[in-house]
């Protein structure tokens, strides 16, 4: 049996808007945040579940978690009903919303911990014990003593993930976890989450609209796009059923014509000495820089990775506006 | 369960010990309101001797446990809605529910402990101002502290009731800031903030004197003035207690309608 099953697991929200009516009146309208979605997730996998803002993303999150109930489908995690059993899957379940924070705001780092520790009830040997390792993996040693609202975000993104974590929970879903951080903040996290996955087994969903961070951790991605699943596969099919380009950005030594003798590279445009070249998402741009700098006085360069919108814009024909406009 | 509660209550005492600024304005604030009302009953208590049964002395003492139980019990915000309130309109409050623990029994906590750092850090201190500058009078030894403590400790937790069903409001209207204030309106009346109770005439004074808002100054100002003898203390107490049952069921059937329901906000 899965860890985690959904079918056909839809939450629909109805909103109020002004109407034209008049100032008073106001108009009930339907949003499908989430319009049938159905997967199933086996123990032990780490799953990237990705898609552009209001995909309906966080909405999964939260009806996995058990704090939103189901307009309709079904959903099971552990073989327990998420919003019946909300208090007893908590036991087993690990959160990080990127966006928000579990920590004591006006109190040191360490003690939310000895929060957490009363909260799950865990034995105090298994405390230290997780403690110890998280805080040596996430480097937060000297952050203990810190009242977290002094705490950088990339910090508090760390103190959160490691207070999801003392309880041993069998799967951690992480909302964003990476927004807002700098690049070596986004590197220790990810780092982390890989060796929690491949050392403790413990099942990793995670939501994110930075293509990098899956890339770098998810062989399986899921997209979801307007509260329907639009792609559950490896990252690399994701690249080739979108037909999604990176671009290389070259910084060269003076102004020079367009680059147009580098095999698999189309070029883009140019700005004085610097100039894009595309290349599919699916090769390795190794080859393509060593042989631009052969042929070129090259100072600089960087890749810059498809974003999802634009993948998904080219899977299914058109950007998001024009689909919009053609559903009118 | 009950270590994570009392973890919870530590931390509310020690989250508010950490603004020691604010301790002292709320202080500062405290004794200036005790001196100016002080005046004005002195002024009042002049023309009406034993108004609503208080000797001036009397009326003293309840214009400075007034003073010193302003944040403990809540007369004018139980100073945690503002927070919950804000944590259901932006949506943080989907971090309080996926954890394994009640939502009212955390807040809860977290007002006790808030409100025992709030009866030492901001009570004490003004109520021994006013002691010094006015002798008002004192309750009748050690077990006459006793029973107003027990009082306040009931005051306290009919306070915690009424906000905390204020702030679950929140769920349904988002924009809490309504009910808050008509909350905030009533509670400044029918506490007796602004004059005792007791002094209220006929009709209006019997209904304030039963609704909840009189277990958060009244009850506990005539406990330390021993206006009640034998079983009628213990009546006094039952009037909070029976409050507190209430208000915290009501409270108990909004959360978990609002948690049936729920409007989680935002990503
Ligand atoms: N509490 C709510 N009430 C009404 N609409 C909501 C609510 N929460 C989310 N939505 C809507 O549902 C859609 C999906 O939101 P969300 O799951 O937060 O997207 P994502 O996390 O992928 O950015 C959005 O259109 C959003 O506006
Ligand atoms: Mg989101």
């Amino acid at each position: 049996m899965p860890f985690i099953e959904l079918e056909s697991l839809e939450k629909v929200f109805t909103v109020r808007v002004r109407g034209n009516a008049g100032l008073f009146r106001r108009e009930k309208r339907e949003v499908r945040a989430v319009d049938g979605i159905s997967f199933a997730v086996e123990r032990g996998e780490m799953v990237g579940y990705i898609g552009p803002n209001g995909a309906g993303k966080s909405t999964t999150i939260k009806m996995l978690t058990g704090i939103l109930t189901p307009s309709g489908g079904r959903l099971r995690v552990a073989g327990i009903d998420p919003a019946r059993e909300r208090t007893r899957l908590a036991q087993r379940i690990g959160v990080v919303f990127g966006q928000r924070t579990t920590l004591w705001w006006d109190l040191p780092l360490k003690d939310s911990y000895r929060l957490m520790h009363r909260m799950y009830r865990i034995p105090d040997a298994r405390f230290r014990e997780n403690l110890d390792r998280c805080v040596e993996l996430l480097e937060l040693g000297e952050l203990l003593d810190v009242p977290v609202r002094q705490l950088s975000l990339g910090q508090r993104m760390r103190g959160d993930i490691a207070a999801a974590l003392l309880h041993d929970p069998e799967v951690l879903y992480l909302d964003e976890p990476t927004i807002g951080l700098d690049v070596v903040s986004k590197a220790r996290v990810r780092e982390f989450l890989r060796d929690l996955n491949t050392s403790r087994g413990t099942t990793v969903l995670l939501t994110t609209h930075d293509l990098t961070d899956i890339e770098q951790l998810c062989s399986r991605v899921m997209v979801i796009d307007r509260g329907r699943l639009m792609y559950d596969g490896e990252l690399s099919g994701l690249h080739a059923v979108g037909e999604s380009e990176r671009l290389l950005m070259v910084d060269l030594e003076r102004e020079l014509p367009p680059i147009t003798d580098v095999p698999g590279a189309r070029f883009v445009r140019s700005e004085g000495p610097r100039q894009w070249l595309a290349f599919p998402a699916t090769t390795s741009a190794a080859p393509l820089v060593a042989a631009v700098a052969a042929k070129y006085p090259l100072l600089d360069l960087s890749v810059r990775e498809p974003d999802i919108e634009a993948v998904i814009a080219k899977m299914y024909g058109g950007t998001r506006e024009e689909r919009r406009e053609s559903l009118r | 369960m009950l270590r994570l509660y009392a973890t919870v209550a530590a931390g509310g005492f020690r989250r508010h010990a950490t603004y020691r600024v604010a301790t002292a304005a709320g202080v500062f604030t405290n004794t200036v309101f005790g001196f100016v009302l002080s005046y004005t009953y002195i002024a009042l208590w002049d023309e009406r001797p034993q108004l609503g049964g208080y000797s001036v002395d009397d009326a003293l003492a309840y214009v400075w446990i007034g003073q010193a139980l302003i944040t403990v019990c809540g007369m004018m915000g139980g100073g945690f809605e503002d927070e919950l309130i804000e944590r259901i309109r932006t949506g943080d409050i989907a971090v309080d529910l996926y954890r394994p623990a009640d939502l009212q029994a955390w807040w809860f906590s977290a007002h006790a402990g808030r409100s025992a750092y709030q009866l030492l850090g901001r009570g004490v201190v003004p109520m021994a101002v006013g002691a010094f500058a006015f002798h008002f009078t004192l309750p009748s030894g050690p077990g006459g502290w006793l029973a107003f403590l027990v009082a306040v400790a009931l005051g306290s937790t009919v306070g915690f009731a009424i906000w905390y069903l204020v702030a679950m409001s929140a769920f349904w209207l988002l924009d809490g800031q309504g009910v808050v204030q008509v909350a905030w309106l009533g509670g400044l009346f029918f506490s007796g903030m602004l004059l005792p109770l007791n002094v209220f005439p006929g009709a209006l004074g019997e209904v304030a004197r039963m609704l909840p808002w009189a277990s958060l100054l009244q009850v506990p100002a005539d406990v330390y003035l021993g206006k009640y003898v034998g079983w009628e203390l213990a009546g006094a107490y039952a009037f909070q207690g029976c409050w507190a049952l209430v208000l915290f069921g009501a409270g108990r059937a909004a959360q978990a309608a609002a948690t049936r329901k729920v409007v989680v906000q935002g990503g």
